[in-house]
């Protein structure tokens, strides 16, 4: 079917205003598939089923609209105490001076500038592989345009059980950037990463990541998108994970004027576990606050398990959206699927709308999803209150109360403590 | 301590008057008993005290120790003094019990202008009191009330009035659903708590937790209104005869 001459239009228009770096020619014709590929769909609008809840005018605009940079006061960094290797990106450029050095023992990090830029690197089986076989059923437009222009990135190859997780940390320090990263993480067989991302990254953010985890191979992500407020962010992780492989994934979200995470996991080996999971907190006061999830689980393969757990905390006419589906091939016996979503809304102008989708071709499967949108419970809170504790306080008790179930899908519990820290201190700073 | 003068009490939502004119006086060290039968306003009044949604005052007021606590909000009352042991106690699943009542405990205490308590003195605080009330560390643990029997609920409640050490209690039919062994554990819990800085209210259907938390002075609830005080020996009445001959005597 033809493109409507406006998508062609407002495509064109973002094309113009990006150039495609430099590389290697098995980079370049990557980049011109993905560029292919984005021409075909066109960028998406509102029209669109799959953005019908979340406008992307903003995230496909030539230009993007500024963001002020949010003051964290005298708050510790994210996973401070946590050791870790730090790689940072300011505004989406890499800084080395602020970054450990890439060296660590199980496993290889380079900088995807300058992976593509090598006649022969493993990269080159990855890069924007997954992100292509991502592109069906639903095209996802953003993504190929990411893998087309990202302009840097890291890969990670784990060998072994790496000590330590590698954590890329995103500062904002100019309000018009408009970044664009491609990350690439290979686990192989009966390896072991975690990576940790933090930080708001830029005034307009795409970011892109394709994992792929081999047999027995372990892939952990823990990630919190910082509070300013006006920030943008569009993200894509495209999983594809083989026999007896790990693949658990969490996100913190507070504050920004609109975020779309998308999850598409492929799980292709039998015996695997793919978990994402995800808490935000939306209080639309300081400007608008709109976050989407958006989760796509294949699953391809027999005996495997999966789980979404979405929590979203809603007030001040913030806006929430989940979008998840399970797909259950012919042949992927003894799935079992797991889906919630959940909303509390704080007031009564705040909405959550949820899309939870099953579409099953096996007949030997268990798949559950729920969804529900409530309000802060008045029994509860009266109780607390009748105990002496204020009434913000005990709502900030029963907020945490509700997240908890995606907060306890963080397997470490160091880094579990970590985020639950940050998150009662952002609900304390929030009343001042 | 208490001091209940001419309270008339309607539902918010609705023009129904639960409470006619409530008229009653609890003094410092003293412990006493409404009973009544159902639908006399006797939960009813001790929502209004506590400061529940849903209850409009019309007319009359409350005043515990010189302070008219109609208009607070249920922290400040609580942070005044005033404890309301639920007759259904709320489940509140995710929040631990220890660090509810922690959160309690530190926000009256930073009410009152007084000092936190430290983790490691509120620990060997509520693990002597947990002791006395045969709480183990599993149950303070385990999410508030989640998966409690009723009687463990009841425990808990008095688990926290032990460690608030309000100045005014007011017990909302503790009994019910108590077997006689549970029963006793939570009277003697009230019991350790009588002091003469503090008074109780305690409502109920039945003389027997009359046995266990002996009453100084008894009142008979009827139609929103205390119709007849007494001495425990009116409790032993309504055991024996039940309400019909005093509320006809009064009639």
């Amino acid at each position: 079917m033809a493109l409507a001459q406006a998508k062609i239009d407002l495509t064109e228009a973002r094309l113009s205003r990006l150039e495609m770096p430099a590389g290697s020619s098995w980079a370049a014709e990557a980049r011109q598939g993905a560029a292919a590929r984005l021409r075909a769909s066109g960028l998406p609008t509102r029209r669109d089923e799959y953005w019908k809840f979340t406008d992307p005018a903003t995230l496909t605009a030539a230009e993007p609209p500024q963001a002020a940079i949010f003051e964290a006061r005298d708050e510790a960094p994210l996973y401070d105490g946590i050791d870790r290797l730090k790689l940072v990106f300011v505004d989406g450029v890499f800084d080395a001076a602020a970054s450990d050095d890439l060296t660590l023992e199980g496993v290889e990090i380079d900088l995807l500038a300058d992976a593509l830029a090598k006649d022969i690197h493993w990269a080159k089986d990855l890069y924007g592989v997954l992100e292509t076989r991502g592109q069906d059923p639903v095209a996802r437009p953003l993504a190929a345009l990411n893998t087309a222009y990202a302009t840097n990135g890291i890969v990670l190859r784990a060998t072994g059980k790496v000590s330590k997780p590698i954590n890329l940390i995103y500062l904002h320090n100019d309000v018009a950037s408009d970044a664009i990263l491609h990350h690439l993480v290979k686990i192989e067989e009966g390896a072991e990463v975690t990576v940790l991302e933090s930080g708001p990254a830029a005034a307009r953010f795409n970011k892109c990541m394709e994992i792929e985890v081999a047999d027995g191979g372990t892939f952990h992500h823990v990630r919190a998108q910082g509070r300013d407020h006006e920030r943008r962010a569009v993200t894509h992780m495209f999983s594809r994970i083989s026999s007896g492989s790990t693949f658990k994934s969490f996100t913190l979200t507070a504050n920004g004027v609109l975020t779309r995470n998308e999850n598409i996991i492929e799980i292709v080996g039998d015996d695997a576990v793919a978990h994402v999971a995800g808490a935000a907190l939306g209080d639309g006061a300081r400007g608008a606050f709109h976050h989407d999830d958006t989760v796509f689980i294949t699953h391809d393969a027999e005996r495997c398990e999966s789980r979404q757990v979405f929590k979203k905390v809603l007030r001040n006419r913030a806006e929430g959206v989940f979008q998840g589906k399970i797909l259950v091939r012919q042949g992927a016996q003894k799935t079992d699927g797991y889906q919630i979503s959940q909303a509390l809304l704080l007031d009564e102008d705040s909405s959550f709308q949820a899309k939870p989708e099953l579409e099953i071709y096996a007949d030997d499967v268990i798949c559950s999803h729920g969804s529900t949108t409530g309000a802060i419970d008045e029994d509860g809170l009266f109780y607390l209150r009748s105990r002496g504790v204020p009434e913000d306080k005990a709502t900030d008790l029963l907020v945490l109360a509700f997240l908890a179930e995606a907060i306890e899908e963080i397997e470490d519990e160091r880094l579990r403590e970590d985020i639950l820290l940050r998150l009662q201190q952002w609900l304390e700073r929030r009343r001042g | 301590m208490l001091s209940i003068k001419n309270l008339h009490v309607k539902l918010e939502e609705e023009d129904k008057q639960i409470l006619k004119g409530v008229d009653l006086t609890v003094e410092s060290g003293k412990v006493h008993a409404i009973m009544g039968p159902n639908g006399s306003g006797k939960s009813t009044l001790s929502y209004v005290l506590s400061g529940r949604d849903g209850y409009e005052v019309t007319e009359g007021e409350a005043v515990l120790e010189g302070q008219d606590i109609l208009d607070m909000d249920p922290e400040e009352r609580a942070a005044a003094g005033l404890f309301l042991a639920f007759q259904y106690p709320v489940e509140i699943p995710g929040v631990g019990n220890m660090t509810f009542l922690r959160t309690a405990v530190n926000a009256q205490r930073k009410a009152r202008g007084e000092e936190e308590m430290s983790a490691a003195d509120f620990l060997k605080l509520i693990r002597e009191k947990a002791k006395a009330l045969k709480i183990d560390a599993d149950m303070l643990k385990r999410p508030v009330n989640v998966g409690f029997s009723g009687g463990e609920k009841k425990r808990n409640e008095i688990l926290q009035m032990a460690m608030l050490e309000p100045k005014m209690c007011i017990l909302d039919e503790t009994d019910s659903g108590l077997d006689v062994d549970a029963m006793k554990l939570v009277a003697e819990g009230v019991n350790a708590l009588r002091d003469a800085g503090r008074g109780f209210l305690v409502i109920t259907h039945y003389q027997r937790l009359l046995d266990h938390i002996k009453p100084d002075v008894v009142h008979i609830m009827a139609d929103g209104r205390i119709v007849k005080t007494g001495g425990p020996e009116l409790a032993l009445e309504v055991e024996e005869n039940g309400y019909g001959d005093i509320l006809a005597e009064v009639a």
